[in-house]
Order: structure tokens, then sequence, then C-alpha cells
């Protein structure tokens, strides 16, 4: 009897052992990940990159351009607010990224400047450029519209977005009274996974 | 004894778990390169010129289009076939979600086959702008712009500019209210002056920049002009206000995301004369 009960648990415990490591495999692939898009990009150090490199972060993403006057400041400001919310130990794991709609005229020293003026010169902060092409496409992934409507300015939406650490958009905020908390708590919900 | 035994299950039960790690995906690998595809579609001249915008920035502003090459007909079901045959990641069961919704090519029964009914010289629809823009790229050519687009379809049969003519309003607005029209073969309706065919009454068209019509007044924050085109301003600076058609074509493309895919949304490629 004591044997039998034995094999029993056994053999519970064995299927138990197959099955929960059989569903790691069946998962469906992700396949709406940024980290597919094959643009490269330039950052604020004029270092190459490719979005698959930020792949294991959290991403916090927005899209401006450093000549703009009265959205982008405030959104900036949004990025800053919500890095102090989300707080320091998470930074390690987190990238919040600037990405220029204007790249002919931000430059990496105009985006290295501009990430100093704003003071976000930590580990954690990103300012990519790449061509218009590749910011095209990246902003119809976040569904994001901009024109440019003179030499100097553009029109575009004030959103902004957090992908999980495999490239999944995961929450978008629009606006620009947006609500830092709840950005914050996507954030951190995300490293907590 | 039995204690012990537990505690050594749950040990390499935890363990076992831990020496499978889950595989993390590989997204750097993702298959990019398009394969070019030979594809014998006539192109016809639009002469270039200018345009008043459906929505002007400024007072009478007109827009200088250059002359280019546009596609005489919608992009077949066939011509489509040829491309996914060629590029496989952007067949039906490889297409990447981020590229193209679950309705990509909802017509098409698996990757190389059409459904019933759904004829080869029907336009091919449930198509992204993602996937319009790599066929063009694969045949060499391009996106036609909102502004190219619009321009050559203000042309009627005779003359290039026919907007003012209410007859022409009526026809489109006519146009718009057929339905199922995408099941039809392209080219078999008159061409318009330029030799256009299908610009209208068969399916609506992604263009290369749709994705620069703000429909929400999003940017009314940030630059009050481009605060005309939907709220209250619109009424007054809408150039045409009997152009009610061009109307639902920027609520159309304004709506839009770049993987969608719609039952009655296709393309045609564009060029640069050179």
């Amino acid at each position: 009897m004591k044997f039998k009960m034995k094999k029993l648990i056994i053999s519970i415990f064995a299927s138990l052992l197959l099955f929960s490591c059989h569903k790691e495999e069946i998962e469906e692939p992700i396949t709406n990940s940024i980290f597919m898009l094959d643009s490269e990009w330039e950052n604020q150090n004029g270092e190459k990159l490719k979005l698959a490199s930020l792949q294991g972060k959290t991403l916090v993403m927005v899209m401006i351009y450093t000549s703009c006057r009265t959205a982008c400041p405030r959104l900036t400001g949004d990025m800053r607010r919500i890095d102090m919310e989300v707080g320091n130990k998470y930074d390690k794991e987190t990238r919040y990224v600037l990405v220029s709609i204007d790249p002919k005229t931000d430059t990496v020293e105009k985006m290295k400047q501009y990430l100093i003026d704003n003071e976000m010169t930590g580990e954690q902060w990103l300012f990519l450029r790449s061509d218009e092409k590749n910011t095209k496409e990246l902003a119809n992934v976040l569904a994001m519209k901009y024109k440019q409507i003179s030499p100097i300015d553009f029109s575009h939406s004030n959103i902004i977005s957090v992908f999980s650490k495999q490239g999944v958009l995961t929450y978008q905020k629009e606006g620009l009274e947006i609500d830092i908390t709840s950005v914050a708590q996507e954030i951190k919900n995300q490293q907590n996974k | 004894m039995k204690p012990l035994f537990a505690v050594c299950l749950v040990i390499v039960f935890i363990f076992s778990c831990e020496s499978y790690p889950k595989q993390e995906p590989n997204f750097a690998s993702y298959k990019h390169e398009l394969v070019h595809v030979d594809n014998t579609k006539k192109l016809v001249t639009v002469e270039g010129g200018f345009f008043k915008p459906f929505f002007e920035v400024e007072e009478n502003q007109k827009l200088e289009v250059p002359s280019f090459l546009i596609d005489e007909t919608p992009v077949t079901n066939a011509e489509y076939l040829e491309f996914v045959k060629a590029n496989p990641h952007w067949r039906k069961s490889n297409v990447p979600r981020i590229y193209a919704d679950s309705t990509y090519l909802r017509n098409w029964v698996n990757d190389t086959v059409f459904a019933e009914g759904i004829l080869p010289d029907a336009p091919v629809t449930n198509i992204s702008w993602f996937a319009a823009k790599a066929y063009s790229e694969s045949v060499g050519k391009r996106l036609p712009t909102i502004e190219e687009w619009e321009y050559a379809a203000q042309a009627d049969h005779k003359k290039p500019n026919a907007t003012a003519d209410p007859e022409f309003t009526k026809y489109i607005l006519r146009s718009y209210q057929t339905k199922d029209n995408k099941r039809r073969a392209v080219g078999t309706e008159r061409p318009n002056y330029w030799g256009i065919y299908d610009m209208y009454g068969l399916v609506w068209e992604w263009t290369d920049n749709f994705n620069e019509v703000m429909l929400s007044g999003e940017s009314r924050n940030d630059n009050s002009k481009s605060e005309n085109l939907f709220c209250a301003g619109a009424a007054i600076s809408t150039q045409d206000l009997t152009n009610y058609a061009a109307f639902i074509r920027y609520a159309m493309r304004g709506s839009l995301k770049a993987n969608y895919c719609v039952n009655n949304l296709g393309f045609r490629c564009a060029q640069d004369i050179n």
C-alpha cells in the first residue's frame, strides 16, 4: 500500500513537472514586439544601435523634437516626473527614450545638450535619431501622428508609451495633462513581471 | 522518510523548471530583406501643378505637386501573390502582428490561395500600411503621398481638375455608397484624364503619409493652425464646402493605424519621374 502510494505521488509529480515545463513551449511566439523593427538608430553619444539591443528593459517612449517650444517641453517634463515617481531603484531596468521626429535638425550634439538642459543625464535616459523613413515607421507602430508644417515646426500627437521587456506595447497615455501616477504604476508592474 | 522524499521531489520540481529557462525570443534575427519582384503594371504620368489642399494651413494656400508616375490600377490579388511567394515573411501565416493585424489577407484561404469568388484581378484588400509599403519597395516603387493621390483624383474623364463640377462630386459620392465593389476586377471602368482607373468606386487606398492627418485635434496644444481641420474652424477653412467626399477620405485616413487591415482598403504604387 505504502509502495503504491509512493508510486502514485511520483507519477503525479512527474506529470506535473512535464506539464509545467511543456506549457512554456507551446506559448504563442511574440510577434508584436518593436524589437522586430530592423531600423538603425543613433543615441546622444553618437553610438549606433538597433531597438533589439534594448531587449530586457522596460521602455518608456515619447517622440518629440528639440526646437519645439510648446508641447515637447511639457512631454519632456512628464517623462522626468514619471522617472521620479518610479524611483531610482528601477533605473537599471528601465530606459526612458526620447525619439526625434526632426532628425535633420536634431543632431547628436543637440540631443546631448537637450538631455543636459533637462537634467536627464542618468543611464536610464536615451535620445534616439534615425532617418525619416525609420522615424515614420516607428511613429506608425506607436500610432503617433506628425506632420511638418513649416521649416521649423511640426504638429504632432502627444503620446507616452510603455513597452514590456519583450518590446510589446502595454500602455499609452495621450495628451498633455496626463496622469503621471498611472504610467509610473505600469512601469513598476512591468518590472515586477 | 516520507517528508524527506517529498522535500526532494519539490526541490527536483523547482530545479527542473529552472534548468529549462524560458527561451528568450530572438527578435534581432527577424527577417527583413525584401526580394525584388518583377511587375509589369503600367504607370501613367501625372503632370504636376498647383493643388488647393482640402484644408489649408494658410489662406489661399496652394501646394505644388511635382509631376509623378502612378499605377494605372490598384494592386491586385494576383500581383500580391507574386510578392508573398518571393517574400515568405509577408505570407499570411508568417507576418508579425506588429506589421499587420489578424485580418491580414482575410480573403485568402491560406498563404497562396484566394477564397472562392475572389478574382485574381480584383484589388488586394485587408492589407496593412507596412505591407503596402513593403510591396511597393519590392517592385521598385513607393506609395503615393496624400497630396499626389488627391491631386490625381481631381480629374474626371475629360479634365485634370473637375472639382468645381457638381456632377463630379455626385459621381464620387455615389461610388462611395456602392457596396462590395472590391470584388470587381480592376481597370474595367473608364479611366480618368490621366489614364488612371478606379480612383473611385473600387477600394479605398493607402497613402504613404496617411499619419499626417490628425483628427482629434490632439495637436491643438502645440500648434493652433492645424486645429482648423476638424474643430469649429474647419467649416471656414475647409476650402470647398461641397467637398464632402474629400472630407470622408481624410477622416478615413485619420482613423487608420498602420497595422490595420480593412476589407475595402487596398493600394496602388507611385514612382518619381527621373
